[in-house]
């Protein structure tokens, strides 16, 4: 049949590309320099000495920094002690609610300028700081505010009574989220602060420092001390500090548990992760091919529990693994604060140098590589998406956290099969199943040892929903009422 | 030295070329986090993953042994048993891994069964050929013996005890009966026929027993990956984890070290 | 009539269900304090508590798999062992220079303990677990889950009463377990291995030891495949070790310095949940 409307000829360029759609970045205050938050002042560290915060794009300076030395931690624990003593413990607890939901709508009103700046600093695409970063460290203040006058109810048979002074030392993935997940339960329950950001990623947290001040909380509370390592060696080895809560690679983890031996303080650790992400022959496979991407691409990849390694059954693996390359290929690479961005900046140097120390292995060790077409960008950091295969569990990619989109693909035919390569590991902090069959989910969330098991998705999280590892994957719980247990002693 | 004499095993039903390719990586790649270790002396598989393999071990030193003769029950023809013969050793196995006949020879037809050793041996060319007496039928010492002398005197270069599939695998009264049937040979022959004890090995402790028996019953000269094997798919791992416990003092943990 | 010639038993570890004597070969004599009785006690090495940990893993699947109520049940069970093994463990008691008061109440409270926690078996889950109300269409609930291998330095001061206590709640929640007895009391910590022998209690989930404390400390916190350390003792020098020691497999570790084992804080759910991991379930809501 001929058809008798005109059909309008025009020339479409078949190769369209998406105009840049920068976040604008207008709106933001960023001051050149940022000191220490002590006692509810910035305050100049003893030792004078900065650090560059730097744009992971394009390798700018944002701001200098304060680094602070042992005299300035030990000037916050005092004042963290301070007000432990004499105000935080002994306050009304509903209005120490009224606190933390005062920072929680102050973060809300504020979520643009903090995303913008959480993406400038750490490098992520602005899509995920607006959407998830930021908007989740709301609500985890909101979600442990409401906990404040509530703690009698939390654990049956039992009271509460608040630990005192917290350190919490968190990492460079979600600077601002992080920061939320420590702070948020440790304050309801009647702890004091002194939290130190990662040293390439301090901006939001400082920021996050400025809405204390603007809520009023009572000084010395909380009290943010920048800076690198050593900062933090000094928090874990503080004798008045009584509770270390940390989140950052397993190396550094155990040497914080053996600073820690034979002391009295407690602590909670969330490590590293190797998670197995698993994929049946029954599942949904265009739907699961979008949940390997966000499993392993997301934040570039610098998720402690990122499904980093991937099984998939035999029968679809040809399949799957081509589907992947094609969604790969779709992939935008470049400008975080570009919404149309999916993949933005490795976070620094070092991690980027790490990463490729890995690509170089795998190579080495014989494996077939695959990385996405995307331009990289001459100045920054960066990662092109990469996937491994032919890998099997004795190769060094299969076994050690990358941190970095960078995939490790291997097959597998029966479910026993799969659920003893998925547990045959140091680590056990999260793991995936994709399967249309609910029965079959449940069984493989009984029988992966993990903290965190997703069926049919992956790396969502929830301020009501506990998240921490099993075995070398750390000790204790975030989220939920898991993570307020962290903070409390019960008599 | 027990990780060089491995023969890396996967027989089972369920055996896929991603599981083979998988397993031809650690039999290079023990473990490398520690330096130093030697790879395993080869890696075992079914006739139809020998191409599959072949292709993954490229490069590496590790030699093909593939299980012929309708494994592991031997009962079929002799004629499909050559060609299965054949088949491997053109596909790139460098050493076959033949089943005896335990219904001949249980009914005293040893001729039968030396023959097919004698022919399954010419169908190897310069392939090695391991028999596999599959003990655990053959019930008596003396059976094990009476077989493992047949199987020296047919042409075989390696006797092995089991296939693996049938219980009581290799035990140390049957690997000693076999090893006395080698030094025998030897002192008789003056050819040394390398043994290969298979199955239900999966510790690294019982791994030195047996190593301790062939320096007792046959000497220093055996122990070398050329005369001497073990058929296991574990063992390796625990030999590793007794490694690195020397090393650092603490016991291991299995999930420390890769499966495959 | 001649008196007959009193039998004097041989005491064991109890290792993968069997009474076996250390590998080592080696012993600790121990006399009782009206040195009436001399026994040889079995000295473990460090390679019985190796042989321990293969046992106590091999058994964890299955004993992790069993249904609440089932685990439940065999600890009534050991509870009635215990109750018409009374006397004996009375007069061990007594043997070891406590009073008869002392040696009744203990082993009392024991057999009361041993029903308390039969019961928590299939209950402190549901006061552990809940589900969480996230923020997108999932069902999301966590629920406690054993850790896996427990390593227990039993405490020196109460050889069966807080034996028990540091046991049992890890049993109970599906964890499987290997105890050093008490090494100034061992004789009931021993010979309780005969009551779990006829208890039901699959081999390989309570693996009991004797030996010397300062010896197998390091040997136990150090293990690898251990997941869980429980050290009962004042000794500095050993809580620190342990703990340095746990950095190596992140290990979990669970002290008790000074806890009086008759007072009501020494049982309860949350001593379950010290030996217990909580895992999050995200489930698909959808068609």
């Amino acid at each position: 049949m001929v058809s008798k409307t005109n059909i309008r000829k025009k020339k479409v360029s078949t190769n369209w590309e998406y105009s840049a759609a920068p976040e604008s970045t207008d709106h933001i205050s960023l001051k050149s320099n940022y000191d220490l938050f002590i006692a509810g002042k910035f305050t100049k560290p003893k030792e004078g000495t900065y650090f560059n915060s730097i744009n992971p794009a394009n390798e700018t300076n944002i701001a200098k920094v304060a680094s602070a030395g042992k005299a300035d931690v030990n000037k916050a624990v005092s004042a963290a002690k301070v007000a432990y003593e004499n105000v935080w413990k002994k306050m009304d607890p509903s209005q120490r609610g009224k606190y933390i939901y005062r920072i929680a709508r102050l973060i809300q009103e504020r979520v643009r300028e903090f995303a913008v700046i959480e993406s400038l600093d750490g490098g992520k695409p602005i899509r995920e700081s607006r959407d998830i970063d930021i908007p989740l460290a709301a609500a985890h203040f909101f979600y442990y505010a409401g906990w404040a006058d509530k703690l009698d109810y939390a654990f049956p048979g039992r009271k509460t009574k608040p630990i005192g002074v917290a350190g919490q030392i968190i990492p460079w993935n979600f600077p601002l989220l992080m920061a939320a997940w420590k702070i948020a339960p440790a304050l309801a329950s009647g702890n004091t602060v002194v939290l130190k950001p990662a040293e390439t990623t301090p901006l939001t947290a400082l920021k996050l420092a400025e809405i204390i001040q603007d809520a009023d909380l009572p000084p010395g509370v909380v009290n943010i001390v920048t800076g690198d390592g050593s900062t933090g060696k000094y928090l874990v080895d503080h004798p008045k500090v009584d509770k270390i809560a940390f989140t950052g690679s397993t190396e550094v983890g155990k040497s914080i548990i053996q600073a820690l031996a034979g002391s009295s303080k407690k602590y909670t650790l969330e490590l590293g992760g190797k998670a197995a992400n698993i994929i049946f022959e029954d599942a949904p496979i265009d739907q699961a091919v979008e949940g390997i991407i966000n499993s392993i691409f997301f934040n570039q990849g610098h998720v402690c529990c990122a499904g980093s390694r991937l099984y998939v059954q035999e029968s679809v693996s040809k399949e799957i693994i081509s589907k992947l390359k094609s969604r790969m290929e779709n992939l935008i690479l470049g400008d975080p604060l570009d919404k149309n961005t999916d993949i933005g900046a490795i976070n620094s140097k070092t991690q980027l140098e790490k990463i490729q120390m890995y690509l170089d292995i795998g190579v080495d060790e014989g494996s077939t590589i695959y990385q996405s077409t995307c331009t990289i960008p001459k100045k920054g950091y960066w990662c092109a998406p990469t996937l491994f295969t032919d890998m099997s569990q004795s190769h060094r990619l299969v076994q050690e956290e990358i941190f970095g989109p960078v995939l490790v693909i291997q097959t597998f035919r029966t479910i026993d099969e799969v659920i003893a390569k998925a547990n045959n590991t140091p680590y056990g902090l999260s793991g995936g199943v994709w399967t249309d069959k609910g029965s079959k989910i449940f069984k493989i969330s009984k029988d992966i040892r993990a903290g965190v098991i997703w069926g049919n998705t992956f790396n969502k999280f929830d301020p009501t929903s506990p998240f921490g590892g099993y075995k070398e994957s750390g000790m204790g719980r975030e989220g939920g009422l898991e993570g307020l247990l962290q903070y409390v002693n019960l008599y | 030295m027990i990780l060089s004499m491995i023969d890396l095993t996967t027989l089972e039903g369920k055996d896929s070329p991603g599981k083979v390719k998988q397993l031809c990586y650690k039999a290079a790649h023990l473990h490398d986090q520690h330096p130093g270790l030697p790879t395993v002396a080869a890696i075992c598989v079914y006739p139809n993953m020998v191409p599959v393999a072949k292709v993954a071990l490229a490069g590496t030193n590790i030699k093909i042994a593939s299980v012929a003769t309708a494994f592991p029950s031997g009962m079929t023809t002799l004629s499909a048993k050559l060609k299965e013969v054949r088949f491997v050793v053109d596909a790139g196995a460098e050493e076959v891994d033949m089943v005896i006949s335990r219904g001949k020879f249980l009914s005293g037809d040893l001729e039968f069964v030396g023959d097919e050793i004698y022919q399954v041996k010419n169908a190897c060319g310069a392939a090695k050929l391991k028999v596999i007496l599959e003990t655990g039928e053959l019930v008596t010492l003396d059976n094990v013996r009476r077989a493992s002398d047949l199987a020296m005197n047919a042409g075989a270069d390696f006797i092995k005890t089991s296939t693996g599939k049938i219980n009581p695998c290799a035990t140390p009264a049957v690997v000693l009966t076999m090893l006395e049937a080698v030094r025998d040979h030897y002192v008789q022959t003056g050819h040394r026929i390398g043994m290969k004890p298979a199955g239900g090995i999966s510790t690294a402790k019982q791994g030195i027993q047996y190593l301790v028996m062939v320096r007792e019953t046959l000497g220093q000269a055996w122990l070398t990956p050329d005369l001497f094997r073990f058929g296991a798919s574990s063992l390796a791992n625990d030999v590793l984890m007794q490694i690195i416990k020397q090393n650092q003092g603490n016991y291991q943990s299995s999930d420390y070290f890769s499966l495959d | 009539m001649t008196q007959s010639l009193h039998i004097n038993k041989t005491y064991k570890l109890y290792i993968d269900g069997n009474f076996s004597r250390t590998e080592s070969g080696r012993y600790i004599k121990w006399i009782d304090p009206k040195k009436k009785m001399i026994i040889n006690f079995c000295r473990g090495s460090r390679k019985d508590f190796r042989n321990a940990v293969v046992s106590a893993r091999s058994a964890f699947k299955a004993w992790s798999g069993r249904s609440a109520y089932n685990r439940g049940q065999i600890f009534y069970r050991i509870a009635e062992m215990l109750e018409g093994r009374k006397e004996q463990f009375i007069s061990e008691l007594i043997l070891q220079g406590f009073t008869k008061k002392q040696s009744k109440k203990e082993v009392t409270l024991s057999i009361d303990r041993l029903v308390y926690y039969a019961g928590w078996a299939d209950k402190y889950q549901q006061l552990f677990s809940r589900v969480n109300p996230v923020s997108s269409p999932y069902y999301n609930f966590s629920t406690p889950e054993p850790t896996g291998v427990v390593a227990a330095i039993a405490p020196d001061n109460s050889c069966l009463l807080g034996f028990l206590s540091v046991v049992v709640p890890a049993v109970v929640g599906g964890n499987t377990v290997v105890v050093l007895a008490s090494e100034s009391y061992p004789l009931c910590g021993i010979t309780f291995a005969e009551v779990l022998h006829s208890s039901d209690v699959p081999g390989g989930v309570i693996n009991i030891m004797s030996g010397r404390h300062d010896e197998l400390i390091e040997q136990f916190s150090s293990h690898m495949d251990v997941n869980a350390i429980i050290y009962c003792g004042a000794d500095s020098g050993h809580a620190s070790m342990v703990e340095k020691n746990t950095a190596l497999n992140v290990k979990r570790a669970v002290k008790y310095a000074d806890q009086n084992w008759i007072n009501p804080d020494a049982q309860g759910p949350y001593h379950i949940m010290k030996s217990q991991e909580i895992k999050t379930t995200w489930h698909p809501i959808g068609y």
